[in-house]
């Protein structure tokens, strides 16, 4: 469907039916808070408990400050990641031997949960920040590589006997052929590792760190069972995440990238 | 130029395709290759814009042997070789880097027009037709001024009105810039209303069986004697029944 | 088509094993450089795994994770496919439901941790829960857009045969959406496989993942560690290697490009 029939839909919509799924919305959060209030002695709170939790995070001030520290650590790692990861895909999926030599290494390295490389981050880092970032940096650095690498074979080889055809120089040729055929891989790439980078940073600071919207979490259950608060954290973890997913999918309709996004 | 005898195989599994091609162009010929399907066409195509290299035999250009792609030789493809991330004005644009702004400008505006894509300069390929998408490889060929032109099929994708319409464009454009052409094609009218001579491949090894002079001048009437008589020779040279 | 020459049949065992040994040599003696204590060399690691088998630990604590996963997982699927193709197939009722999902979806799996033990408490099922969760939404929006992108000609060849709409999705919409809702569930996959060990080190006290965290706590066992990381990269390899020879299967094949 073309962006200008879905316009098209949607203004045709009346107002009840784009009311639906807020109605649909408000029910399930007043069904909540009624099967709250029949069991007061839940530890689970209702909705306006969450909320209440929520201004009482943002009243310590705390709320930023959390926030900052998670995506502090998700910027960081994901970068790190996207400047060694993509260059060095590219790299491995031009070169047919570098790939055969090195498919199977990363394929074995790519299933190992970054969960499960916390113990050797606090060995290497301690407990901190730069433990943090190494986990979401490796969280991130596999499934860039694997895209990089995919993304260079998927360049039809058209495109590429084009680019010889007109004699660019091996620097052109990166430039002006390989980089802007394999753009749109990567942005949708970076969508899902991004995706994986907020996953990792969450459980990352529930065991490495002492702040951030994972720490949060299970501290509010640790210290007292305060549920309102760990509800708050969650519904804060999904806002977030949801406003990076919506972030990356803004830059896939960017013009210059959004050619392999008309399916032709 | 001269194109010399060249044997072929390929992958080590020893197929041949090519079987003792002995071929000569000289400058601003228009050269259809016809053969059927299958045959190699594309892959002696190939070897003359140096993208593959012969087993055995040689491709000359001008007493200069042909070693890897060149932009003094521009292939354009079957479909699908315009970059989808540039405009049509980056598209012609694209060979175009050495030369000074003004003067690349310059010559992107000219090939815009002689290819009739004006207005559409700052389109990006998805919102073209098929037609305009082959069109603009073209410009974007002649754009960096090669002495050669290898066509491969570049309007099998087309239906049947748009191609009669591109054939009569490429006259025009032919006519307007002379260079040699090398036209790949399955499409023995196409072959006939266009091409100064038109080659006969046989199927694979592919070997040279006939060459046809075609010796109407442009514009050609499709429904004259001579152009049905050729037709016909062709036909049967091709070893087709002349009824359906 | 990017080298020069076509690689030959010896060299496709020659090179990776070429850089596994580079690679080894270089743990090996970066180990030995540094003189650390703690961190194991890769023959402590195969000594750590030969002790693991010894005490039958390794094979329990396998089997506890990929029972957690294959009922995490197969709930998720049983339950997110006939609802993914649901909501694809009455777009009046994923109008309704996509923005809960959509709030939903992006919770990592990882906090609901204190939810999942309150309701099922320290245990199995509440590690089973994490990875549903985790799974659950990967399944879903893959059916969504499997069968919202079936192109309108196939259902109206569906229609124009005179099948009935229960027909038409179980004969033209599924099969044609089927390639995209594997891969869909391959994602799924690997996501509960991430999503266990965290599980694992942090609800329940069994699994690789417990193995990976409590090798670390009683008495800073690195060489199990790394023995138990292993294991977990060789068993989510081979969980990935079964699903894609799925996609090998003639009838899906179709909707994945084979040919680089």
């Amino acid at each position: 469907m073309t962006a200008i029939e879905q316009e098209k839909r949607s203004r045709s919509l009346s107002l009840s039916t784009r009311l639906r799924p807020i109605a649909f919305i408000v029910a399930l959060l007043v069904l909540w808070q009624i099967a709250v209030s029949r069991h007061p002695d839940q530890l689970l709170p209702g909705p306006l408990g969450v909320i209440r939790a929520l201004a009482e995070l943002l009243r310590h001030g705390l709320l930023p400050k959390y926030v900052v520290a998670s995506l502090f650590r998700v910027t960081w790692g994901f970068a790190l990641a996207a400047v060694l990861a993509v260059p060095l895909g590219l790299t491995i999926g031009w070169y047919r031997r570098c790939e055969m030599a090195f498919n199977p290494l990363v394929q074995i390295f790519r299933p190992i949960s970054p969960l499960a490389w916390i113990p050797i981050a606090i060995l290497w880092f301690g407990v901190g920040d730069p433990s943090a970032i190494f986990l979401i940096f490796v969280g991130c650095f596999f499934p860039l590589l694997l895209t990089a690498m995919s993304a260079v074979h998927n360049i039809p080889a058209v495109y590429i006997n084009v680019g010889r055809n007109f004699g660019l120089s091996t620097a052109q040729f990166v430039y002006r052929v390989l980089y802007p055929a394999v753009v749109p891989q990567l942005i949708i790439g970076s969508r899902i590792t991004l995706g994986i980078a907020w996953l990792v940073v969450v459980a990352a600071e529930m065991i490495a760190v002492n702040s951030g919207l994972g720490f949060l979490i299970i501290d509010a259950r640790n210290a007292g069972n305060r549920y309102d608060l760990v509800i708050a954290g969650m519904v804060i973890i999904g806002t977030i995440g949801l406003l990076l997913d919506l972030g990356m999918r803004s830059l896939e309709r960017v013009k210059l990238f959004r050619w392999s996004y008309s399916g032709d | 130029m001269e194109h010399v005898s060249m044997v072929f195989d390929r992958d080590g599994k020893s197929v041949p395709v090519l079987d003792d091609i002995n071929l000569d162009v000289s400058e601003e010929e228009f050269i259809c290759l016809v053969g059927p399907s299958g045959c190699g066409k594309s892959t002696l195509l190939n070897l003359m814009g140096g993208f593959l290299s012969p087993t055995s035999g040689s491709i000359t250009i001008d007493g200069e042997a042909v070693h890897g792609p060149d932009p003094r030789r521009i292939l354009v493809f079957q479909e699908r070789g315009v970059f989808p991330w540039l405009t049509v004005a980056g598209n012609i644009g694209f060979g175009l880097s050495k030369l000074s702004r003004a003067e690349r400008e310059e010559r992107i505006t000219h090939y815009v027009q002689l290819v009739r894509l004006q207005g559409f300069e700052q389109t990006y390929p998805s919102d073209l037709s098929g037609g305009m998408k082959q069109r603009l490889q073209v410009a974007r060929a002649l754009a960096v001024n090669p002495d050669i032109l290898y066509l491969d099929e570049p309007f099998g994708a087309l239906d049947s009105v748009t191609r009669l319409i591109m054939r009569g464009e490429l006259l025009r454009i032919w006519q307007a810039e002379r260079r040699t052409i090398i036209f790949v094609t399955h499409d023995i009218d196409e072959a006939v209303q266009l091409a100064d001579r038109v080659v006969v491949l046989s199927s694979r090894p592919a070997k040279i069986e006939n060459i046809l002079t075609i010796d109407i001048p442009h514009p050609r009437n499709i429904s004259s004697r001579r152009y049905l008589e050729l037709r016909d020779d062709l036909l049967s040279k091709i070893g087709l029944a002349y009824t359906v | 088509m990017n080298s020069l020459a076509k690689p030959r049949g010896w060299e496709k065992f020659f090179w990776p094993l070429l850089a596994a040994g580079l690679l080894l040599a270089l743990w090996h003696y970066s180990v030995l450089w540094t003189a650390t204590k703690v961190f194991p060399s890769p023959l402590s690691v195969e000594k750590g795994l030969a002790e693991l088998l010894r005490k039958h630990v390794l094979w329990s604590d396998i089997g506890d994770s990929l029972r957690r996963v294959a009922l995490g997982f197969g709930m998720a699927a049983i339950v997110g496919i006939p609802l993914g193709l649901m909501l694809g197939w009455y777009p009046a009722l994923n109008q309704v439901l996509n923005p809960v999902l959509q709030i939903l979806r992006p919770i990592s799996p990882i906090a609901w941790i204190p939810v999942a033990i309150i309701f099922f408490g320290i245990g199995d099922r509440a590690a089973v829960f994490l990875i549903f969760l985790g799974s659950f939404f990967p399944i879903v929006v893959a059916c969504v857009s499997g069968v919202s992108n079936v192109p309108a000609i196939f259902r109206r060849a569906g229609r124009n045969f005179g099948l009935s709409p229960t027909q038409i999705l179980a004969r033209v919409i599924f099969p044609a959406a089927l390639p995209q809702i594997l891969i869909g569930l391959r994602i799924a996959l690997g996501v509960a496989w991430l999503v266990v060990v965290a599980a694992e080190m942090i609800a329940v006290d069994s699994g690789l993942g417990y193995l990976v965290i409590d090798s670390r706590n009683s008495g800073k066992r690195y060489d199990l560690v790394v023995a138990a990381m292993l294991m977990i990269g060789l068993i989510g390899l081979a969980l990935d290697f079964g699903f894609r020879r799925l996609e090998t299967i003639r009838s899906v094949r179709w909707g994945f490009r084979h040919e680089s």
